[in-house]
């Protein structure tokens, strides 16, 4: 296993207190928009951890980062990104796009998803950014796109419902 | 879980399959079953994979990994019985609705089904579950890619076939 293991092993303890303990959503956002820091958003979320995404802010504008990672490989021939973990970003992409655009109380939950992938994405760092299509007062519509090197030749475009309350 | 190799004589190679994928092997799945009708892959709980941390709920995207890997399994069984070749098949689109969340500290279950295979695309359903397949977690609908038995490549033929070969995908190919 690799040396990223080791690294999440060390935090499981704190995390498996965290599941408990109810956590304060609209307070972590608040804190990362004075920080400027949205990184601190995911530290949270054990997942985003596992497949090592990472966040950051220009302007008004969020740019989520998957850096190349070998866990994430599925099709060894390519090598190329597991589809699952592409959607996976994206999602989790779209849920913090909610929670810091919207000031959700809570986690959003994904209601459905759904992914088109246009090409292989190659072992290298993908980039994603969301637009939220509308906000109801339950349900919000954000769409996914997904790009590696050239922001014009996405590798999957997504949309997906989420619960907000 | 036993399964009788007579009934799901697919279970072996589809497991090979999945131990070709490196994110796999790190979620830890396993192919319970294989035919050439369905594929059910076994999805061991891990506070690595939360994507709720006030709940310890497992993220969607892990879910979308598991249905993911099992409609493309179904695919390579449904392919691998019907004309007795290989091929990988990319996926094309694939949509996930989640009915419930998984609950925390128990397995998750995929059953994909492959059921049209056309001389393009495949056609792909699945449904996670925890308790029971009545009461499900998710479903999913995907289509695949069917691309030439010669893009697969020898070394991968050979894992799959469970040929004594070196793992791909671990050597370093990045460019």
């Amino acid at each position: 296993m690799s040396a990223n293991n080791s690294e999440l092993g060390t935090a499981s303890p704190t995390q498996h207190a965290q599941v408990k303990a109810p956590i304060d959503v609209q307070g972590i956002v608040k804190r990362a928009t004075e920080l400027n820091d949205f990184g601190h958003l995911l530290e949270h979320v054990p997942y985003a951890k596992f497949i090592g995404m990472k966040v950051e802010r220009f302007g008004d504008e969020l740019i989520f980062k998957l850096p190349a990672k070998d866990d994430n490989i599925g099709n060894p021939v390519l090598p190329a990104i597991h589809g699952g973990v592409i959607a996976g970003f994206m999602e989790m992409s779209a849920i913090v796009q909610l929670m810091v655009f919207m000031q959700t109380a809570k986690v959003p939950k994904v209601v459905d998803f759904s992914i088109d992938y246009l090409r292989a994405g190659l072992h290298k760092d993908s980039f994603a950014e969301c637009r939220i299509t509308r906000q109801g007062r339950r349900v919000a519509n954000v769409n996914i796109d997904c790009w590696q090197t050239n922001r014009k030749q996405l590798i999957a475009t997504a949309r997906a419902h989420f619960l907000i309350d | 879980m036993k399964v009788n190799s007579d009934f799901f004589p697919l279970t072996q190679m589809a497991q090979r399959f999945v131990d070709q994928l490196a994110q796999c092997r790190r979620l830890g799945l396993t192919v319970l079953e294989a035919s050439e009708h369905h594929v059910l892959i076994e999805l061991p709980y891990s506070t690595e994979l939360i994507g709720y941390p006030d709940t310890g709920v497992i993220h969607g995207g892990v879910i979308t990994t598991l249905m993911d890997t099992a409609c493309g399994s179904a695919v390579v069984s449904a392919i691998f019985h019907k004309f007795k070749l290989l091929e990988i098949s990319p996926t094309l689109d694939l949509r996930v609705d989640y009915m419930k969340p998984a609950q925390p500290h128990k397995p998750v279950f995929g059953f994909a089904e492959c059921y049209k295979l056309s001389s393009n695309i495949a056609f792909t359903r699945a449904i996670a579950y925890q308790d029971s397949i009545d009461d499900p977690i998710a479903h999913a609908v995907g289509s695949f890619m069917r691309i030439s038995p010669e893009m697969v490549g020898d070394a991968f033929r050979q894992a799959l076939m469970g040929e004594a070969v070196s793992e791909i995908g671990d050597t370093d190919e990045r460019k």
